[in-house]
């Protein structure tokens, strides 16, 4: 059991029992139609929208006491956002916090999926800013519910393979789309498409849109595909490097400029799993002197 | 059991209404596995398990179904006091309570629109057995394949073949709870 007590100025977890119960069903919900989102009364937070109230929300409606919290923004646990919202549920929820992976009973994050693979007993939390995958298709929300409904998905295979025309390659990075159980099609909100292969999952996946005031969900172990065409397969990429600092060479990069002179290294995105490596004794390009 | 409408809510309802969520939810995500809770005494013949389901997801704003056996002047009292959600007949109703046989028609709850399908009832069945064992059951959720004692397949064939259309079901049985979600393929042994 925890020691930690949360704050007795606010309810558990700060939202109020009747907007918790509205999410929770709406989190149900999502869980039984995996990919559709499910519309919400989404609350003022007391951080803004672009700092992701709506996962924000997702998780207050999920945490226990018992929980052990983990927040990631771009993969580092030390950003202002991932600090302010872990210190948040420190205060008004009193669970512990972790910035290890594997120590984490719930995870929110922004833009990254963990390196390590999650397991059964964890859930994921996304902070999504869009989560209309066809919105840039078709601004009205009247058509593009429609467009679901009947699972009118060619318009986004033509904006795909247009792509391919022009330039050769699907040149969406980030926030590519999928297709959920063979059924809706989706945004995975702005991982780098190098993650999508990480949404089919032993863990619990939530994604919560506070602005758009949409929840939606992938159960673990559901079938996630991320739309490609015969003759130009999905391809998951990454910069072609090891990591600088602890030379792993299959996990997500972030190139970073080290000096004015144009001095630029490659390293892990998700700074945890960088850390755990060298704490195992691995060492990358640019590792210090005690390089193993 | 309670006969107090007023007793039997829970004590502390934030802690014990996310424990209860969390056992709600791994349920919903996990078709099959069963999970106990607890801080509810509700009258007969509400289990503990529907009362904490109850307590957790219902209130002023979600019609609920008492199915004939679970229709009594206590049962109304005690839910009034803590939940206070309208009853309703079945097609009104975004939560429905009672044995399988009771809640039949089981097509006459909402099982959503094409454009929302989330609009659609969830069935809170009480049981008397629930355990690991009878019914096949595949889908999001289950790795490979997951067992529980269902009251009956046809019924839940019929609901998966409508998706996204449907509803979502829980099965209580004293302090334990299990969920089918209309994902779920079911096959009979
Ligand atoms: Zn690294």
């Amino acid at each position: 059991m925890t020691a930690m007590q949360h704050d007795p100025a606010y309810n558990f977890a700060y939202l109020d029992e009747q907007t918790k119960r509205m999410i929770r069903r709406a989190l149900l919900k999502a869980l039984a139609i995996p990919g559709y989102q499910v519309p919400f009364a989404s609350r003022e937070m007391p951080m803004p929208y672009g700092w992701g109230t709506g996962g924000v929300q997702v998780t207050a409606a999920c945490l226990t006491p018992e929980d052990r919290l983990k927040v990631i923004d771009q993969g580092a646990d030390d950003t202002t956002n991932a600090v302010s919202i872990r210190k948040f549920f420190e205060r008004t929820a009193g669970v512990e916090t972790t910035e290890h992976t594997v120590q984490a009973s719930v995870i929110q994050t922004r833009h990254r999926i963990p390196e390590a693979p999650l397991t059964e007993g964890q859930i994921l939390v996304y902070q999504v800013p869009i989560p209309e995958p066809l919105r840039f298709l078709e601004p009205r929300e009247t058509e593009t519910r429609k467009m679901h409904a009947l699972e009118e998905y060619g318009l986004i295979y033509v904006k795909l393979y247009e792509d391919i025309a022009h330039n050769g390659a699907i040149s969406t990075a980030y926030a590519y789309p999928v297709k959920v159980e063979g059924r809706y099609v989706m945004d995975p909100s702005p991982i780098p498409k190098f993650d999508n292969p990480k949404l089919e999952s032993a863990a619990i996946q939530l994604f919560g849109a506070g602005r758009e005031q949409r929840i939606y969900a992938i159960p673990p172990y559901t079938q996630v595909v991320s739309l490609d065409f015969e003759d130009h397969p999905f391809e998951p990429s990454k910069a072609d490097h090891d990591c600088d600092l602890c030379g792993c060479g299959t996990s997500y990069l972030d190139e970073v400029i080290t000096d004015d002179a144009g001095g630029r290294m490659f390293v892990c995105s998700d700074t945890d799993f960088c850390a755990a490596r060298q704490a195992e004794g691995h060492r990358g390009r640019l590792s210090g002197e005690d390089a193993a | 059991m309670r006969d107090d409408a007023l007793s039997g809510g829970f004590a502390d309802t934030p802690v014990e209404a996310a424990r209860a969520f969390r056992a709600a939810l791994e349920a919903m995500a996990r078709p099959g596995s069963i999970h106990a809770v607890s801080g509810a005494a509700a009258p007969e013949p509400l289990s503990v398990a529907a009362a904490v389901l109850l307590l957790t997801l219902c209130d002023r704003e979600t019609p609920l179904y008492l199915a004939p056996g679970h229709d009594t002047e206590a049962l109304r009292n005690w839910l009034a006091f803590h939940v206070g959600a309208p009853l309703v007949g079945p097609r009104e109703a975004m939560f429905a309570i009672g044995g399988w046989d009771a809640l039949a028609p089981h097509d006459a709850y909402a099982i959503g629109t094409a454009e929302y399908p989330d609009r659609s009832v969830t069935l809170i069945v009480e049981r008397t057995e629930l355990s690991n064992a009878g019914t096949r059951l595949t889908g999001p959720g289950i790795e490979t394949e997951a067992h529980l004692s269902l009251p009956e397949t046809e019924a839940f064939q019929r609901n998966a073949r409508r998706f996204p259309l449907g509803w979502d079901c829980y099965f209580t049985c004293g302090d334990r709870l299990a969920a089918l979600p209309r994902t779920t393929r079911t096959e009979a042994l």
